[in-house]
């Protein structure tokens, strides 16, 4: 039942002592989806997690699991299964062994084990392995252990804690795209914790951006990027150019925003209303356009662009993309990101040189200060 | 990795330094006791025969070393008192440190899943005992278990006995001595390994459907065996060799080896019969503690 609803979080809370950790949560996840829960540390996405496995009971609120309350069930009797961050394989025990303790807990006849868990060996990628003990591993291996333990009972929904936390990046990044293709695969619900906004863009389909024990913002990577629901989530997530202001006039789909010191900016009405006049436009760097000359008059003078100008202060080289640090001339510093499409015959902006950065309103988002 | 590679030449030389250690105060002490294990008792100072007088020359050295011989050890083996002694001694080794392990693992299970910050005041307490000396507390026993002492009256105050019992000099008060003087010896390295155990491993377990119960069958019980070795080791063999406890709070009839050899020195004035027990009850402990460095090897080797 691909889209239905697998999981359901009703006004979940979670006090230690005077502090909220989770703060009247609702969440819904549906059956086959990738979600993912991001958020600074301390937001209480980990605890969120942890009464998802049981770990911890939630003061008030239901988690629906198909239907049932398991809010007060315990770890051992959920159908749920997690993967932790320090990975928490058995030391005493060889690969084949930690994959097999959940089947034999599940008293799982003994060929049906060995058949399982040679498939979980095969779907890990862990064959000769068996025999080893876990600190006889890898890194990567010890995570595809890991994986392979938590998916042998073929969980209908599985929580992974920072799954890929403790690797390196080129590690990180090929994991990442295994775990989707699994993810795919298996049909299994993913829920993952992380506070590396990279891998939850990459690999969710739905992230919930977490702040303070509540949900900010649950949107598709695409959305969250470009329409974020508040500056918060506009700053946490990628890089983004804010300037304050005021609207000064509305001229049907477009605000004038009167900014301190930028001058006045050309933006696109927001769907959401906001509280009032006093505002902030947020920009994408990769969303500007820097050049000596600007676009052509005729554009500016239709109103539909932005133009300031300003010096070039310094230039950070990035590889695919540089970026650079603009001083404008009305006192705010941007920064503007530009694809390095060209290999040789490159002409880069000099720091000291006069620009003209330019943007579409459409590229703006205007949100509450 | 080689131990070459890993270590500077410093740190080489650092290295040799317990090896020292062993040469000065365990074998050369213990190449005295051996050779006055082959000599005869004699009625001279010291008390045995023969001396070796380095300045006397080459063959007096060669004619006093043709004197040694086994006569000890022979002893040992055709007298029954000092097999059963051996025996009792090890019985009562294995019993108290069986009782010590039922014992001590809940403890140091409990104090290892105290709040972190409650856990070194507890162990504090564990030790607190050390404190006072090893003889007095052994004697304040005595006091608890006499006739009229402390044991029975409680014992009698809530009416589970109407006569006092006989503690003292039986089997029994020693069995409460060794437990009591030893249980820390238990305690300390059951709860190092304890306390070393990641919470995670136990969620996890949970989390794959073990049980409270199975997971510790499953996870905390085999992950403490090297802190059960460890505490076996240091309660079994002391306790093997125990003199003070079974002499001020046993009964006068079997003996432990530690106080056959206590009355071959001191009573009988037999140095070298009693260099034998020494010698052999060290041949008798090095079993066990063969056996653990085994299984710490295989451990060590299964790491790398």
């Amino acid at each position: 039942m691909p889209g239905s609803t697998l999981l359901h979080i009703d006004g979940v809370e979670k006090r230690f002592g005077g502090f909220v950790a989770v703060d009247g949560l609702s969440l819904e996840v549906k059956a086959g989806e990738f979600f993912a829960l991001l958020g600074p540390s301390g937001c209480g996405k980990t605890t969120l997690l942890r009464m998802l496995a049981g770990f911890e009971t939630p003061d008030c609120g239901r988690i629906l699991l198909d239907g049932t309350d398991i809010a007060g069930v315990l770890p051992h009797r959920r159908p749920v299964n997690m993967m932790f961050q320090s990975y928490a394989l058995f030391p005493h025990l060889n690969v084949s062994d930690n994959i097999a303790f959940g089947l034999k807990r599940a008293g799982m006849a003994r060929d049906e084990i060995a058949t399982r868990v040679a498939e979980m060996i095969a779907l890990g990628r862990l064959e000769g392995l068996e025999r080893r003990k876990p600190n006889q591993l890898s890194g990567g291996q010890q995570q595809r252990v890991a994986l392979a333990r938590a998916l042998a009972l073929r969980p209908r929904l599985l929580l992974l804690d920072e799954p890929l936390g403790a690797l390196d990046k080129k590690l990180r990044d090929s994991t990442q795209r295994e775990l989707m293709d699994l993810q795919r695969r298996l049909g299994t619900s993913f829920i993952i914790v992380t506070h590396d906004q990279d891998e939850a863009m990459t690999m969710a389909d739905r992230i919930g951006v977490m702040n303070h024990g509540r949900l900010v913002q649950v949107a598709t990577p695409r959305q969250l990027y470009e329409q974020p629901a508040s500056r918060w989530v506009a700053e946490f997530v990628g890089d983004v150019n804010i300037f304050e202001g005021r609207i000064e006039r509305r001229e049907d789909q477009r605000l004038v925003i009167a900014c301190h010191n930028t001058g006045a900016i050309v933006a696109a009405a927001p769907r959401q209303s906001l509280a009032g006049e006093a505002v902030c436009v947020a920009i994408r760097p990769e969303k500007m356009k820097l050049s000596r000359q600007g676009p052509a008059e005729a554009a500016i003078q239709a109103g539909a662009i932005n133009r300031l100008e300003g010096t070039v202060s310094n230039l950070g080289y990035l590889g695919d993309i540089s970026s650079y640090g603009i001083a404008l001339d009305a006192g705010a510093t941007l920064r503007v990101s530009v694809t390095n499409t060209a290999r040789v015959d490159v002409d880069d902006f000099r720091p000291g040189e006069r620009v003209v950065v330019w943007f579409e309103p459409d590229d703006c988002v205007v949100l509450d200060p | 990795m080689s131990t070459r590679q890993l270590f500077t030449r410093p740190a080489r030389r650092a290295a040799i330094a317990p090896y020292l250690w062993m040469v000065l105060f365990f074998l050369l002490p213990f190449a005295f006791v051996a050779k006055i294990a082959l000599s005869q008792s004699a009625l001279a100072q010291p008390p045995y025969l023969p001396t070796f007088d380095l300045t006397a020359g080459w063959e007096a050295l060669k004619a006093a070393a043709a004197t040694l011989s086994l006569d000890n050890f022979r002893l040992i083996f055709s007298d029954e008192l000092y097999a059963n002694s051996y025996l009792r001694s090890l019985l009562v080794a294995a019993t108290s440190t069986t009782l010590l392990l039922l014992l001590g693992y809940p403890v140091a299970y409990a104090i290892a899943r105290l709040p972190e910050r409650w856990q070194p005041i507890a162990m504090v307490l564990v030790i607190i005992p050390f404190w006072t000396s090893f003889l007095i507390r052994v004697y304040a026993w005595i006091n608890i278990l006499q006739h009229d002492g402390l044991l029975n009256q409680v014992l009698m105050a809530l009416h589970v006995i109407s006569a006092p019992l006989v503690w003292l000099s039986t089997d029994s008060a020693m069995y409460i001595g060794i437990i009591y003087s030893y249980l820390p010896f238990m305690i300390l390295p059951l709860y190092a390994s304890l306390a070393k155990l990641q919470p995670s491993l136990l969620e996890a377990a949970q989390d794959l459907g073990a049980s409270p119960a199975k997971s510790f069958w499953l996870v905390t019980f085999p992950l403490s065996l090297p802190g059960v070795g460890a505490g076996v080791l240091l309660c079994f063999i002391p306790i093997v060799g125990e003199f003070v406890i079974p002499d001020l709070l046993a009964g006068s009839g079997d003996m432990m080896i530690g106080q056959t050899l206590w009355l071959e020195f001191f009573a009988n004035k037999d140095w070298p019969l009693a260099a034998a027990i020494a010698v052999m009850l060290l041949g008798i402990l090095l079993v066990p503690l063969l056996v653990y460095e085994h299984i710490q090897r295989r451990q060590l080797e299964g790491k790398q």
